[in-house]
């Protein structure tokens, strides 16, 4: 922190001592804009860049918990972490769960993202910015508190959801009790959290496009599913390219939900691939190893994304 | 004019509907925390309690060392707040309008940075912080803020649509860039100013994994590791877990609502220009 200042005094007293007559000076100017971002930029080069290739380098080595207590029992190993880790049927459910909650949590929250703000967006909606807010509030809301809530919510004889299905004549159901309905419990109280957010930039992207376009297509009798699919689809199109993205890049790195709702039970069935890497590297000691898992996570990350774009750039081709 | 007033109705009505399911929980939870011990454990679930009380609030605070966990969560989020502003408004500011060789090279290297979830360093930065005994302390906690490759674009983003003009002039008036800084920039960029505090205090007090890695002894936890570690020891509790629930998510539900328009103004030029 004083670093900072120390700069900043240095640069103003510099600045101050040059004579006026070369007034804004490129060179003086070119070492204050260094004196700005260097501690942005060093902080960033040691504590994110810095990890991120240490990470890399780490799972190449078998960095256990006697490593630990002693640099001398670190050994390279290559890529053994990486063979015994696609060796490991446990790894591969943390994979199959992560894939499964984003293939049911993307589409399922970006549409309900999307109904929401349709909705909101009609011309007839009252009091609008109020239901904008409550509608975002979630959001903000600390996830781990929220979670502690939602296993209440869930609760097999007490809970309100139970309560709410036993009303309608339905039989109770053991959400977080029993490996077939823990994801989608999880995913009810996720989708609650968070569809304010991408709610709110595709409000933002709806109110850009204009009432005559809607007004056109009514007048050449377009329904209210055509006037959707025709009108406000393609123009939102390359917002929903960058919020699915996101969204994807989000599911992947679930954790704090299956850590509080269900330590990853029943039978493993909620473990995903940061919890995996978690319990590895913090329960286990295994940091070469989580290392491996953190970079796998990394790829696939990667993978979709490039995946999405190319799929996004064909449909803009066929266009 | 009818045809159109029944689905105006109907929408209104829908929206109102949706609003009270998003709301429910969060109600719900406060209502439950004011039950006697024992009373949400019951079918059907009551939705207000019979008799109003605070003793799970005194509990958590006496028994359980919750101001403890509620100075923690309040010390770390204040300290990365002004430590993240005091290191990306400077840069997000240079970035935009200074001239420096490699500017471009850096900014692009940044972007593609952008793309790295930063928990793949979580491991090797947690075995950094240990060698330097850094493990266990608030010190260590707030590492991470500082590295706002976010917060740097949110400034910059907002610093190119200073005027030029401004600048010159007060150049030519003799003033040094340090100058400038504090008395022409910081000030046109006071809204941003208030919005990356606000999503880095709530960043900060809502994290989970980084805490709960870092902070090993329970004097130092933040209310989400206090809480989640409260959450396994006395699962039947339900509206002591609820009264924690509501300490935990209030400030930052107020923070919220006081400063909503900086908040969605700054997440909207974050992820629509992109």
């Amino acid at each position: 922190m004083t670093d900072v200042r120390l700069n900043m005094a240095k640069v103003e007293a510099e600045a101050a001592v040059r004579p006026r007559r070369r007034p804004g000076g490129a060179r003086a100017r070119e070492r204050a804009a260094w004196g700005f971002v260097a501690p942005a930029l060093i902080a960033i080069g040691v504590f994110f860049a810095v990890p991120v290739f240490a990470a890399l380098l780490l799972s190449l080595t078998d960095f256990d918990i006697y490593a630990l207590a002693d640099l001398d029992n670190v050994r390279f190993i290559g890529v053994q972490n990486y063979e015994r880790l696609f060796g490991n049927p446990l790894f591969w459910g943390a994979m199959k769960n992560t894939g499964l909650f984003a293939v049911l949590g993307v589409p399922l929250s970006i549409a309900a993202s999307l109904a929401a703000a349709v909705i909101l967006n009609a011309r007839v909606v009252k009091w609008r910015p109020l239901w904008r807010v409550i509608f975002f509030a979630p959001f903000v809301t600390t996830l781990v508190a929220t979670a502690v809530l939602w296993n209440y919510l869930l609760h097999t004889r007490y809970g309100v959801i139970n309560w709410a299905i036993s009303s309608v004549g339905l039989s109770p159901v053991d959400w977080l009790g029993q490996p077939s309905t823990s994801i989608p419990a999880i995913l009810m109280f996720v989708v609650w959290k968070i569809f304010g957010y991408n709610m709110l930039i595709f409000l933002a992207v709806l109110q850009t496009v204009p009432d005559d376009l809607y007004e056109a297509a009514r007048i050449d009798g377009a329904g209210v599913w055509k006037r959707f699919t025709h009108v406000t689809l393609p123009a939102i199109a390359p917002t929903l390219l960058l919020v699915s993205i996101i969204s994807v890049a989000s599911f992947f790195q679930l954790f704090a939900e299956p850590y509080v709702m269900t330590q990853g039970g029943p039978a493993q069935s909620t473990v995903t691939v940061l919890y995996f890497m978690y319990e590895e590297g913090f329960k286990w000691w295994n940091l070469g190893s989580a290392s491996a898992v953190a970079f796998v996570l990394f790829v696939c990350i990667l993978a979709v994304t490039l995946v999405q774009l190319a799929v996004a750039k064909r449909m803009g081709a066929y266009e | 004019m009818t045809a159109r007033r029944v689905p105006s109705v109907a929408l209104n009505a829908a929206v109102a509907f949706i609003a009270l399911l998003v709301l429910f929980p969060l109600l719900w939870m406060l209502s439950v925390s004011f039950m006697a011990t024992g009373e949400a454990a019951s079918f059907p679930p009551p939705l207000l309690p019979s008799t109003w009380t605070l003793e799970h609030y005194r509990d958590l605070f006496v028994t359980q060392g919750m101001g403890r966990y509620l100075w923690n969560s309040f010390a770390l989020a204040t300290m990365a707040t002004g430590l993240a502003l005091l290191f990306t408004v400077p840069a997000g500011y240079a970035f935009a309008k200074l001239r420096f060789r490699g500017r471009e090279r850096t900014f692009q290297l940044l972007v593609a940075a952008l793309v790295v979830p930063a928990q793949i360093g979580t491991l090797p930065l947690f075995l950094m912080l240990k060698g330097m005994g850094l493990v266990n302390t608030y010190a260590g906690a707030l590492v991470p803020w500082l590295a706002s490759i976010f917060g740097l674009f949110l400034v910059r983003q907002y610093s190119l649509s200073i005027p030029d003009e401004m600048l010159e002039a007060a150049r030519i008036d003799g003033a040094s860039e340090g100058q400038i800084f504090r008395r022409v920039v910081l000030p046109t960029l006071q809204p941003i100013i208030v919005t990356l505090a606000l999503f880095v205090f709530l960043g900060s007090w809502n994290d989970f994994l980084w805490p709960l890695i870092i902070l090993t002894d329970q004097s130092n936890y933040t209310l989400p590791v206090a809480l989640a570690a409260l959450s396994r020891e006395h699962v039947q509790d339900i509206e002591m877990m609820m009264a924690g629930a509501v300490i935990t998510v209030a400030p930052v539900l107020i923070l919220f609502l006081a400063l909503q328009r900086y908040y969605i103004r700054g997440m909207l030029a974050g992820s629509v220009k992109g």
